[in-house]
């Protein structure tokens, strides 16, 4: 649907642009691409100038590797790390780690978020009690969860869920509140239910809202269950850095940060990608066809 | 109690009058006794300045607010209901995420009626509407009028026989907006269902109108109801007519003196 509708886009934009750019390049294909493919070039161009500059200082000032090693040590470090499988494995741990507690925090504060804002009672009972908590700091908790629920993967999940939920909540709350009244009563003047303005309306209204949380909130899982493994723990990511901190090879614990990036990016794209193709209709440009 | 002289009359209002609290703690009367009894078929305007309580007297009609007092009843039949109106509202509340054809189908979706029959009268209106071509795009590809035209659609969608308009062309420009309203009276002259038309123009009230109804604001009361014994098809020429002048100008002092009298 979304790429139909950008597709459609692209169309009306074609004639409009031509004219006025055809006289001074000619033979320009569409005015969009000729920008966007450079940026990213560049993008790129500048990550690799930094690392060849990292390079060369660490070989030039001949810097201890202890402190920083160079970026060719961290990728020998990243090799060896997946041909004896240990990166492989801890990240799997963390990964799961992230996902289920990430999947908590969705769920509850999907739940709690349609609670808070369908029933009056909850509302006024709840979201200041809500709002309370939201300002301890949540990896403050981590050592008591550890406590609490064992130095196993459960404490970590609910660490992760524990960070996620909040930014999750408040934006799922705004949400589902963002249909403009006009819309709710449309509706009613159609006989719909409760019920159906919720499905037709506050949900999908909410959408946007809902994967501006997400991207937020997967992003802070990754933290939560790094900061979890810091505070105890005998296997993941966190437990690699710190136990290659305590061994001095600090080239491990760069090659761990960089798969720690790595997932938290490639969660994150996963949002997006997902974002843009359900919420299609904030995408498409805000231009209209010919006045009637 | 309707009297047997009133058999044709499918909405009467007897002395409805509405009171909002404010925030202030104090009240607000947005109307004060109205009555009106509007006849099947008749295109009634109804004009007046802002906050006299125009588009309240519509929502309390549709059953989307509750009058304080005084009584709304449906005629002449038993069976004439709250479903049987159609409502078009200032914007054209489109939802973004629904193709045009999905968003004229939104009533059919709601009472889980959508068939062969009621896709295809959504094809009959995307042609009556001049939208043929547009019923798979969607809403922010489609200009302002197009979009209220979808509005109007939805609203005719269900086929009732009575039509609330709330200033529908009010967010339009002015062109745009003559052009709207003699499609109006296109449509409205194929099967003429009663047309409620809540304007604060009076030349596209009176244009459009068998009657105009002119309200004075706070309270809203009904000055008068001014009878526009124009021909019909109207056309943009008649609004230099003189008698479209009397007309107007009859409208404009009505308003005039129930504004000085304050």
């Amino acid at each position: 649907m979304s790429t139909s509708t950008k597709r459609h886009a692209a169309e009306r934009e074609a004639p409009e642009g031509e004219p006025v750019e055809a006289p001074a390049r000619p033979g320009t294909p569409v005015r969009g691409r000729r920008r966007r493919v450079p940026e990213i070039t560049y993008s790129v161009l500048v990550f690799l100038g930094l690392l060849v500059v990292w390079q060369v200082v660490v070989k030039l000032f001949d810097v201890s590797t202890i402190l920083v090693p160079a970026p060719t040590a961290v990728a020998g470090s990243l090799v060896d790390g997946f041909q004896d499988g240990s990166l492989m494995t801890h990240s799997v741990v963390t990964l799961k780690e992230i996902l289920l507690g990430f999947g908590i925090a969705v769920g509850s504060a999907l739940v709690s978020a349609v609670l808070i804002t369908q029933f009056r009672p909850v509302e006024r009972v709840l979201f200041p009690l809500l709002i309370l908590t939201q300002t301890i700091p949540k990896v403050a908790m981590a050592p008591l969860l550890i406590v609490w629920f064992g130095i196993g993967i459960s404490s970590k999940v609910l660490t992760v869920a524990l960070i996620a939920f909040f930014p999750l909540l408040i934006n799922a709350v705004l949400g589902f509140r963002s249909a403009a009244h006009e819309q709710v009563e449309m509706l009613r003047s159609f006989g719909a239910s409760r019920a159906q303005v919720m499905r037709h309306l506050q949900i999908p209204s909410a959408l946007p809202h809902i994967f501006a949380g997400l991207e937020v909130a997967v992003i802070l899982s990754v933290t939560g269950a790094v900061v979890a493994e810091f505070v105890g723990s005998s296997e993941g990511l966190g437990y690699l850095i710190q136990a290659s901190n305590f061994t001095l090879d600090v080239a491990r614990t760069f090659a761990v940060i960089v798969v720690l990036s790595a997932i938290g990016i490639a969660l994150h794209a996963v949002v997006v990608r997902l974002g843009k193709w359900l919420v299609f209709w904030t995408a498409t440009p805000t231009e209209t066809a010919g006045e009637v | 109690m309707p009297t047997s002289t009133d058999t044709d009359c499918v909405i009467r209002l007897d002395s409805l009058s509405m009171v909002y609290p404010t925030k202030s703690g104090g009240t607000v009367q947005a109307l004060d006794d109205v009555s009106l009894s509007v006849r099947g078929g008749e295109f009634i305007s109804i004009v007046g300045p802002s906050g006299c309580g125009k588009s309240t007297l519509l929502r309390i009609i549709m059953g989307l607010s509750r009058q304080t007092s005084g009584r709304v009843t449906f005629g002449p039949s038993e069976d004439t209901h709250r479903n049987q109106l159609g409502m078009v509202f200032q914007q054209p509340l489109l939802l973004p995420w629904r193709t045009v054809r999905k968003n004229l189908l939104m009533s059919p979706d709601l009472h889980r009626a959508r068939d062969a029959a009621t896709r295809a009268k959504a094809d009959e209106l995307l042609v009556m509407l001049g939208l043929e071509e547009f019923g798979d795009r969607y809403p922010n590809e489609l200009s302002g009028g197009m979009q209220q035209r979808v509005g109007i659609g939805r609203a005719l969608m269900h086929d009732p026989r009575i039509l609330l308009m709330d200033e529908p062309f009010g967010a339009l420009d002015a062109m745009t907006r003559d052009q709207m309203g003699l499609d109006l009276l296109k449509i409205w002259d194929q099967d003429r269902k009663t047309v409620l038309f809540v304007t604060h123009s009076i030349p596209e009230a009176v244009l459009l109108a068998d009657r105009v109804v002119v309200m004075t604001p706070r309270p809203g009361r009904l000055a008068d109801v001014v009878d526009v014994a124009l021909p019909r098809p109207r056309r943009l020429e008649n609004i230099n007519t003189p008698e479209f002048g009397e007309i107007v100008l009859k409208i404009r002092k009505l308003l005039d003196s129930e504004h000085s009298a304050h």
